[in-house]
């Protein structure tokens, strides 16, 4: 390993991606040819599920449940799906598991280098465009059946806002401005956040709500994870605030589940 | 046609090294040394932007004195290398010893090669974890690099601050009690050096995964006194 020394002219300045592309060990092979129906034939690839988001008063709440699944198998169960990106942003990943996690990965490291190599930190806007990027890359693979949507959320300190980002397959992001779901059971968490949102709410009402759309996404959806109580594996759940990214305690999940249930038959109604 | 003069290549290497420290000596001197909770480092530089001790990596940081473009790049590189190791292999494997190895490397192939040495004196610190030490190593402009245990002095006036740094030192000093030593040091008997006139960034243990942090303003001011 040598120095990474760039004449001024070449120089990739602190696009950390364009760097590995220069670094030609690093550099990861491109799309892998598979059968026209993405990975059949090959055995399945592992996906993750459901994630959401939700803005409340001081910033933002992400959760996302914990299964990844092999074509109808669970692959794992308690797999993290939602990520800081630095000390202001989350993201959640649904899709093919693998690339997905390398892609966080990637995003991370391009974060933060941005930062060290500039001095500054990236405008959430930037970061949300660094990741659009990211997932533009990812298209070839994605037409391939390895699709990797992630969902994008920070605070804005210029802003003094909390604010969300979707994606789509081709990399086009499009910003929220209240909440959204994405994965295999976005569709039923999406509907639950629908109903029992508010503006600014607060933020334990949001973290209740987040947590109720995943109990609802994991009833409907079998690739969604609902919580293991015999395991004690509960889904993540996050916060960006003025004060940064702060998980959220498992206990406190684990409670705000308990308490979920017991309201519900209190009410005379299917937990 | 004439002929070129022979020069010994004493002469060469004597020269290259009074044109290197002839360039380090015009700017301002620098402290590292470590304290109770870390490794503080300080420099003397009225600028709030063009920085001279900057973040490499969770637990490393960078120092520099002489030319800026010319640390600046080296500043850059390091970033780099720090970056794409934590990504190929993991953010353990990262360390400073290999990172000022290469600088060392780079220095001294420079010195003996290239037409003009580069006028810089660097310094890359690790803050220590678990049984493992802090680790501070002093790269010079030709690539001798050496390592300190207690405290580094760069700059064209190193010998002279180090003497009296030595005598402000101590074993496991508070924060402001090893800044105090280091701004003394740096500013001599006749001369007092206030907030404005300084930078100063901390490796210290309880900042998290990401170690460094640059102390300023008030913070600055109130730790001084």
């Amino acid at each position: 390993m040598a120095l990474p020394l760039f004449p001024p002219t070449e120089d990739p300045g602190p696009d950390f991606a364009g760097l590995v592309r220069r670094l030609a060990h690093l550099e990861r092979s491109g799309p892998v040819h598979l059968s026209p129906t993405g990975t059949q034939g090959y055995g399945e690839a592992r996906h993750g599920t459901t994630v959401v988001a939700l803005r409340f008063a001081e910033g933002i709440v992400m959760a996302g449940d914990r299964r990844a699944t092999e074509g109808h198998t669970i692959a794992h169960r308690a797999m993290e799906k939602v990520f800081p990106a630095d000390r202001y942003s989350a993201v959640a990943i649904a899709g093919a598991a693998g690339p997905a996690v390398e892609m966080v990965r990637l995003f991370q490291t391009q974060l933060e280098h941005y930062e060290k190599v500039e001095g500054v930190v990236l405008s959430l806007e930037g970061k949300a465009n660094q990741l659009s990027q990211m997932v533009r890359e990812h298209l070839p693979m994605a037409m391939q059946g390895l699709a990797v949507v992630p969902l994008f959320a920070g605070y804005d300190l210029a802003r003094q806002t909390g604010r969300i980002f979707t994606y789509d397959v081709t990399g086009g992001h499009y910003e929220e401005t209240e909440h959204n779901a994405t994965g295999s059971g976005g569709r039923d968490a999406r509907t639950t956040v629908k109903l029992g949102y508010r503006t600014g709410m607060a933020r334990d009402e949001a973290v209740e709500l987040a947590i109720e759309a995943l109990y609802e996404a994991a009833d409907e959806d079998s690739a969604t994870g609902g919580p293991d109580l015999i395991r004690g594996i509960y889904p993540l759940v996050a916060t960006v605030t003025e004060e940064g990214y702060g998980a959220v305690a498992e206990e406190e999940v684990a409670e705000r589940f308990s308490a979920l249930v017991e309201r519900r038959r209190a009410e005379g109604r299917q937990p | 046609m004439t002929m070129p003069y022979y020069v010994a290549p004493e002469q060469v290497m004597k020269d290259r090294a009074e044109y290197a420290q002839k360039g380090i000596a015009r700017g301002r001197s620098l402290v590292a040394t470590t304290y109770e909770d870390g490794i503080a480092m300080v420099a003397e530089n009225p600028s709030r932007s063009l920085h001279k001790i900057s973040e490499i990596y969770d637990r490393i940081a960078f120092a520099g004195v002489g030319k800026y473009n010319e640390y600046d790049q080296l500043r850059v590189s390091g970033i780099r290398h720090a970056d794409t190791k934590g990504y190929a292999y993991s953010r353990e494997d990262v360390d400073a010893r290999s990172l000022a190895n290469l600088y060392a490397q780079y220095l001294g192939q420079v010195f003996t090669h290239e037409m003009k040495p580069l006028e810089v004196e660097i310094l890359v610190a690790e803050l220590g974890s678990g049984t493992r030490p802090n680790q501070l190593y002093h790269v010079a402009y030709e690539g001798t690099i050496s390592d300190k245990d207690r405290f580094a002095v760069l700059g064209g006036e190193a010998e002279v601050i180090a003497e009296r740094l030595n005598e402000r030192w101590a074993e496991e000093l508070e924060l402001d009690a090893a800044l105090r030593a280091a701004v003394g040091a740096l500013a001599g008997p006749e001369r007092t050096l206030g907030p404005d006139d300084l930078e100063v960034a901390i490796l210290a243990r309880g900042n998290g995964r990401r170690a460094f942090r640059r102390v300023d303003g008030r913070e600055l001011g109130d730790l001084l006194g």
